[in-house]
């Protein structure tokens, strides 16, 4: 009887091992072909580690992009499947969350609704879903804007409200589309400062694309280099960092700046 | 506004043209033109007429059924071609020459198809404003920042849902930029239909009136109607500058 019950639970806990160490992500042969013939991804393979940020990054043009859109499942692909926890799935799901480069706010709507909007979708009762959102938009800094519309918000403050909308449905996987492209310097360093202090209490996988190689080793914790178009992944690099540290040593530490060093001999020779 | 380094309010230039009318009018140098102030008396005599409200009420309502119906096609027309390819590349063509038609030339001719009574001036009404309308919703839905929709996607929006809380609202100011038009065009067409049927609504009355040479009231008819379509044009304007906080930032 003992027997039978210990391994009942060993089995339990082996599985749930097996769950944590597996990917939560897993792209298998991908393919993109666009309409008109072009080529973006060939058979792309990858996994994604749970818990962990990933980085794709790569020259224009690389598909980095494309392959995002595809695992959001916003974009349909041509062969190949995107497997979540280890289901195949061909659409948009909770489970995922998009941030967007051009923000994608509602720009009739206040930060507060454009906050809850993906709650709203999900038919979460008005109250709850203002309150979950109240709390998000305080989590990423822009207290007191609740009532504020899009276009009184500066480039940052409007990325902001699509990082506390993206938050605020709770999904486990975070798409980060160069969601710090269109700030400029010096919010985007806080920015990704920020991100990793989120990070730190929010247990998300997050993907991020990026096609500045500094960002990419500072905030991941591996980054896959992508070839150029038609994509697929060259190499993948592990780039962690302790948490934790004060984010100006980690910019001028010596292993830092070589790896940075060294993805962009990798990444030069494509530029031609 | 200043003149000559002075402020003066801009109600001043319409009492310039209401005192020229009145001094015009009053030298009797053309009987087709009345002093203001007879036009006001016989505003009077006309409102309180019976056929007069009768008049009004069936040019309202043909006014109204005609809009009514040029508003929902014509927006779910635009909506289509906005967002489905082959729709757009087999319809684009035939709107842009309706748009810009001279479509009083058909009037006689759908008299012939309708008869002669309320149906033809609500085809009328219709026809006038249908294809502004639809060619502004089909440039607002066109107009749609696509990461919008994909975000919409993202967090799971039904086709409807993406239709009723992104599609519409996004493309609201070309669509409110429509309507206002479309309502001009459809007083136009209210206007000619009655005129070419002449009769019933304000057409037999303005038909009535030129005959037997009672400018005044005639007059008055003119200034009403102009009114009524600069006031629904206002209307609509306001509603305009009311989302105009955000249609700059799309």
């Amino acid at each position: 009887m003992g027997g039978i019950s210990r391994r009942a639970s060993e089995l339990a806990k082996e599985e749930n091992n097996n769950m944590q160490n597996s990917p939560i992500i897993e792209v298998r042969g991908i393919s993109k072909t666009y309409e008109g013939g072009c080529e973006a991804l060939r058979n792309l393979n990858m996994a994604f580690p749970r818990g962990e940020l990933t980085t794709l990054l790569g020259p224009s043009g690389c598909g980095k992009t494309t392959l995002l859109k595809i695992i959001a499942g916003l974009l349909e692909l041509t062969r190949g499947e995107v497997l979540i926890e280890g289901k195949k799935v061909d659409g948009p799901g909770p489970e995922r969350a998009f941030v967007f480069q051009d923000f994608a706010l509602m720009p009739w709507a206040t930060v507060l609704r454009n906050v809850a909007f993906g709650l709203e979708l999900r038919q979460v009762p008005k109250k709850e879903r203002l309150e979950i959102a109240r709390k998000y938009i305080d989590e990423v800094g822009l207290s007191g804007f609740e009532t504020s519309y899009p276009h009184e918000l500066s480039g940052g403050m409007r990325q902001r409200v699509g990082l506390a909308r993206a938050l605020a449905v709770d999904a486990e996987i975070l798409l980060m589309d160069e969601p710090f492209a269109s700030v400029d310097e010096q919010t985007r360093r806080k920015f990704q400062e920020d991100l990793l202090g989120l990070l730190e209490t929010e247990k998300k996988t997050v993907v991020f694309v990026t096609h500045s190689i500094e960002e990419a080793i500072y905030l991941s914790d591996q980054v896959a280099l992508m070839t150029p178009r038609p994509g697929s992944i060259m190499k993948i690099v592990n780039t962690k960092t302790e948490r934790g540290r004060n984010p100006e040593e980690v910019r001028r530490d010596k292993k830092y700046l070589d790896c940075v060093e060294d993805l962009w001999q990798i990444l030069k020779q494509y530029l031609v | 506004m200043t003149i000559l380094g002075k402020k003066v309010p801009m109600m001043l230039s319409l009492v310039v043209w209401l005192a020229v009318w009145e001094l015009v009018g009053r030298s009797r140098l053309l009987f087709l033109i009345p002093p203001f102030t007879e036009i006001l008396k016989a505003a009077t005599t006309v409102v309180t007429n019976a056929k007069f409200v009768d008049a009004v009420i069936i040019s309202l309502k043909a006014f109204g059924m005609g809009m009514g119906i040029a508003l929902v096609a014509g927006i779910s027309l635009g909506v289509l071609m906005g967002r489905v390819k082959i729709v757009e590349q087999s319809l684009s063509m035939w709107l842009n020459v309706f748009v810009s038609a001279p479509l009083t030339a058909i009037v006689p001719a759908l008299m012939v198809i309708f008869g002669i009574g309320q149906t033809t001036v609500v085809v009328t009404v219709l026809l006038f404003a249908i294809w502004v309308i639809t060619l502004d919703t089909q440039a607002g839905v066109k107009n749609i920042s696509p990461s919008l929709l994909e975000m919409a996607r993202s967090f799971g929006a039904s086709r409807f849902e993406v239709y009723t809380k992104v599609i519409l609202w996004a493309a609201l100011p070309e669509i409110l930029c429509g309507l206002r038009l479309g309502l001009i065009r459809g007083v136009r067409g209210l206007v000619v239909g009655q005129l070419l049927i002449a009769i019933m609504g304000l057409g037999e009355l303005f038909e009535l009136y030129s005959r037997y040479f009672l400018m005044d009231r005639f007059w008055f008819l003119v200034i009403l109607v102009f009114a009524f379509a600069f006031a629904l044009a206002e209307l609509v304007n306001y509603l305009e500058r009311r989302i105009e906080f955000y249609a700059r930032t799309r």
